[in-house]
């Protein structure tokens, strides 16, 4: 299996290539939560979690809402 | 009373509360609700990986109970506070955003020209902006201009608790736009904000007063009758402050010394 490397809110992590946002999420134990992803700087819709697919050196951001004034 | 409206959208309550800074989630929410306020706002930030509900205000706060208003807080430009506005909108709560562009982190002052590039931005691509602003006339007329849906002029620094430095300026501010004035940051006490209200401003946003008392629960309480006693006041009108003492009492009829 070819690994690639990607950028996790701001961390290097080694994820299988072809891998889409959909999967990074279950992997990271994070589907069906509420979040917002961002890729390059780009605002990923959820219609397409499933399809886009990562490329090494993607650059991931997932936010959510935390308190603040 | 009539209730506070923003961009055709009503509140039940005058008052805005933040949610960072209180000592645990449960008297967050606890405060919240003593606070009576409807609208409540959020910060827009990574997921912690390790720990993903670390943090997370959904957790405590449910959308159905409360309105959520995304900030763009710690944003030095406007084309940061844009990227944060639209995460926070991506996360499908509303197109609302309170509009934070600052300048400087010592004082926290706003960065006043980004903001407005930022708020005509926002506006044209159909975001309910409400930019927090400093207590500037010319600011706050081309805040309105740009498109916001309301000005939120600071009482003084964020998280200062240093109360209104400048009644005049609000009440200028006041006098000249149309859209609802929203007095944010710097609120430290009750009296504070009964007073600021009293200058006939349509709210208050306030965070560390609340979050930050001894006690956050009541001192909820106090910000909601605080907030309402001076919107009363304001509407009662007040009288006019004089130099000297004037009776109450008649001064006739007084029984004459024996």
């Amino acid at each position: 299996m070819e690994i690639m490397q990607i950028q996790v809110n701001g961390r290097e992590r080694d994820v299988p290539a072809g891998t889409s946002i959909a999967t990074l999420l279950r992997d990271l134990g994070l589907d069906g939560r509420m979040l917002v992803v961002e890729l390059n700087r780009r605002i990923v819709r959820p219609p397409e979690i499933e399809s886009v697919q990562l490329e090494a050196g993607d650059r991931v951001e997932l936010v959510h809402f935390v308190g603040g004034g | 009373m009539a209730p506070l409206e923003i961009a055709g959208r009503t509140f039940a309550s005058r008052l805005i509360v933040g949610t960072g800074k209180y000592p645990s989630p449960e008297i967050m929410l606890d405060a919240i609700r003593a606070s009576g306020a409807d609208m409540v706002t959020v910060a827009v930030r990574r997921v912690d990986i390790e720990n993903p509900d670390r943090d997370d205000i959904l957790r405590t706060l449910s959308p159905d109970e409360f309105s959520l208003l995304p900030n763009t807080a710690a944003c030095y430009s406007a084309e940061e506070a844009i990227r944060a506005a639209r995460l926070g909108r991506a996360a499908g709560m509303s197109d609302w955003v309170k509009l934070e562009v600052i300048g400087d982190p010592d004082t926290l002052l706003p960065h006043t020209e980004e903001l407005i590039e930022a708020t005509r931005v926002l506006v044209a691509e159909g975001f309910v902006v409400l930019p927090y602003t400093n207590d500037d006339l010319i600011t706050a007329l081309r805040l309105e201009e740009a498109g916001a849906a309301a000005v939120m002029p600071l009482a003084s620094p964020i998280g200062s608790g240093l109360g209104l430095l400048n009644p005049l300026n609000i009440r200028i501010i006041k006098s000249r736009l149309s859209v609802p004035v929203i007095v944010d940051a710097g609120v430290g006490t009750a009296s504070d904000a009964c007073a600021t209200m009293e200058q006939g401003v349509d709210g208050i946003l306030m965070n560390t007063a609340i979050a930050a008392a001894e006690d956050p629960v009541e001192m909820a309480r106090a910000m909601r009758l605080a907030v309402e006693a001076g919107r009363r006041a304001y509407l009662a009108g007040r009288m006019p402050r004089r130099e000297w003492a004037v009776a109450s009492s008649p001064l006739e009829g007084v029984p004459p010394p024996a």
